[in-house]
């Protein structure tokens, strides 16, 4: 094994360590409010859960619209057991400070929140992966819907604090911990697509008759994804929650599904790569760049048309209309950014000037 | 007398009031090419289906080397509407799945090819050998069994190599020509390492010089690897030149089986099907 390192292996290492060094030194150098770190930390973030969303529809074939629903579990499990004791009460100033009076470190709470949106997903999986493309969208939509209608529950307010925000857990400030975290988790689904249960997944996208009559158990296969996409996406969940300082499952609507699901179309279906690239794109737009669209703005006297609050959602619709019409394979299609390629059309690109000028000189 | 490999007893497959196959009973012995034939609509890809576990009969018992596989007998509503006979004979229900009947060791092929069609022909054999692999989803995932993965590796190469595709290994499989789309079809059958193959029409859509290749390719895979082979087939000459026994299905039900010219002697057999076939 150790021989075959290759230069297209140590080159992608090199660009991962130089991305995070930059990543690190800019935020030495640059006003760390600058939107740009926005981008960066909530980027990484939705990269993540558009990844794992990718699992599913790209690389599995299971048509989901459950994601924010497991964003949520996530995001409320971290919450819900980082928040330190001495600050409960405040917290749960309605339900006397809660019924969960201990805390836990960050990194286990993140995994715990990967942990729970899993098991959601093993339940709710059991009855739902029976059902295909369509229907299978529309189950796990409304369970998304359900799970946020029931974390707002009053009864439950002594774990979930109702409709109320919860606040006060650990955060963080550096742009590093989301790209590490978000680093590591699609490493992580790379590393599965790339593996023998990758392979099956991918089969069961492209013929599932002949998926099982290769001897591959479908539900089991489908039931494994749906879990693994789950728990990544709980993690992302918890990430957002990070991100946010707080937590609230009004947040979680199934527009936060469409946004993942515009990102992973927008990337590619099928491409880990594209969804990265997308999702640091949308975010970008809708966060930044796009964002004069929603302020009325005057040249001189004169104001310019239909700039005012909301109208950035319009050119958003029609960006994925244009996508959707004349763009369907999105950046990447189903193809992957990687080293290995850009060395392998240099290679081609080298012989072909040497062909050229071979063919040139015989003249 | 040779191994029984697959035997099938009294299946009757009914859709609500259709019967599909009506008591089919038929046997294949091991290291045999046996092939079921009969005109379009006759039930013969019903009862592949059958024997494969995509559908379940209704009634009757299916073995796999003497070991009962599939057994089942008319249930709930199919009680009223069942037409067939010997009601409490397979009193057992054993269903298997698709995944599972592959396992024990059957493997198939498609009438419509049934590739994965965005994946490269490497990794259509390489599909084959998960079932088998030692190892679970974790363990993949962290590379902590790399051996297995190796293993996998070489077998499925070493696959490819005798049924020289190796040279269309990083080939997508779908932009494959059709003929070699049906080759790939039965090398990722044989990955999964049966002891029975069933193909279902193999030589569909194939010249005359492309069957006549496909002919003795039958025969080579059944040689090399010892398995024993069932085929659904239209292509007379092909049956006629390979099969040791036919088995001719109309409407459901067996009229004829025996070797190739006691078949083409039969009388029903032409009526049914062979006197319709010279027209052509």
């Amino acid at each position: 094994m150790t021989k075959k390192i290759s230069t297209s292996t140590i080159i992608s290492a090199a660009l991962v360590v130089f991305l995070f060094a930059l990543v690190f030194v800019l935020e030495k150098v640059m006003n760390p409010y600058s939107m740009l770190f926005v981008v960066l930390k909530k980027g990484a973030i939705y990269a993540l859960v558009a990844v794992s969303m990718n699992l599913l529809n790209g690389f599995t074939g299971l048509f989901s619209l459950g994601q924010a629903g497991f964003m949520l579990i996530g995001a409320y499990t971290y919450a819900i057991f980082t928040i330190p004791a001495d600050q409960r009460l405040s917290v749960y100033q309605y339900f006397d400070g809660g019924i969960i009076d201990f805390s836990i470190p960050v990194i286990p709470a993140l995994i715990l929140a990967g942990l729970a949106a899993a098991f959601f997903a093993f339940l709710i999986g059991l009855p739902v992966l029976r059902l295909k493309s369509d229907y299978l969208a529309i189950a796990t939509l409304g369970f998304a819907e359900i799970i946020r209608a029931f974390f707002q529950w009053d009864a439950l307010g002594p774990v979930t604090n109702g409709s109320n925000l919860l606040k006060k857990f650990p955060t963080f400030d550096s742009t590093i911990f989301p790209f590490a975290v978000a680093g590591i988790c699609i490493a992580l689904i790379v590393m599965l697509i790339n593996s023998s249960y990758g392979r099956a997944f991918k089969a069961i996208r492209d013929d599932e008759i002949a998926a099982e009559a290769m001897g591959i158990n479908l539900f089991k296969h489908k039931e494994m994804a749906f879990v693994i996409s789950s728990f990544f996406a709980g993690v992302g969940g918890a990430l957002l929650a990070m991100y946010q300082t707080t937590v609230q499952a009004m947040a979680f609507k199934s527009a936060m599904t469409y946004e993942i699901l515009l990102i992973v179309v927008i990337g590619g279906i099928g491409s880990v790569t594209g969804s990265v690239i997308a999702s640091f794109l949308f975010i970008a737009c809708s966060e930044w760049w796009l964002r004069f669209l929603d302020t009325e703005t005057f040249i001189g006297a004169w104001q310019v048309p239909l700039l005012r609050s909301g109208f950035r959602k319009v050119v958003f619709a029609v960006i994925i209309m244009a996508v959707v019409l004349f763009y369907r394979q999105g950046i990447m299609g189903n193809r992957e950014f990687s080293v290995d390629r850009l060395l392998k059309k240099r290679q081609k690109f080298i012989e072909k000037q040497a062909a050229k000028k071979a063919s040139k000189e015989g003249r | 007398m040779a191994k029984n490999v697959l035997k099938l007893d009294h299946i009757t497959m009914q859709f609500g009031g259709v019967v599909a196959v009506n008591d089919l009973s038929m046997e294949v012995n091991e290291h045999e090419i046996v092939a079921l034939i009969g005109p379009n609509g006759a039930g013969k890809t019903t009862a592949f289906n059958c024997v494969t576990g995509v559908y379940e009969p209704t009634n009757g018992m299916i073995s796999f080397y003497g070991e009962p596989m599939v057994c089942n007998h008319p249930q709930g509503k199919m009680k009223k509407l069942y037409k067939g006979q010997y009601y409490d004979e397979f009193n057992k229900v054993i269903s298997p799945t698709p995944d599972q009947i592959t396992k024990l060791g059957i493997a198939r092929t498609f009438q419509n090819i049934r590739l994965f069609k965005s994946l490269t022909v490497f990794e259509n054999v390489l599909i084959a050998k998960h079932m088998r692999a030692k190892q679970n989803v974790f363990s993949a995932t962290l590379r902590l069994n790399a051996k297995e993965e190796q293993r996998m590796r070489e077998e499925a190469m070493a696959l490819l190599e005798e049924q020289n595709l190796a040279h269309l290994k990083d080939e997508i499989a779908g932009s494959l020509p059709y003929g070699l789309q049906r080759r790939l079809e039965i090398a990722r059958a044989l990955a999964t390492d049966p002891k029975l193959l069933l193909l279902d029409e193999p030589a569909a859509g194939m010249n005359p010089q492309e069957t006549k290749e496909l002919t003795d390719f039958i025969v080579q895979v059944r040689d090399k690897y010892g398995i024993a082979i069932l085929m659904i087939e239209h292509h007379m000459d092909l049956v006629m030149a390979i099969a040791e026994r036919i088995y001719v299905l109309d409407f459901g039900k067996l009229i004829a089986s025996g070797t190739a010219s006691e078949v083409q002697d039969n009388p029903d057999v032409i009526n049914a099907y062979l006197g319709v076939d010279e027209d052509e």
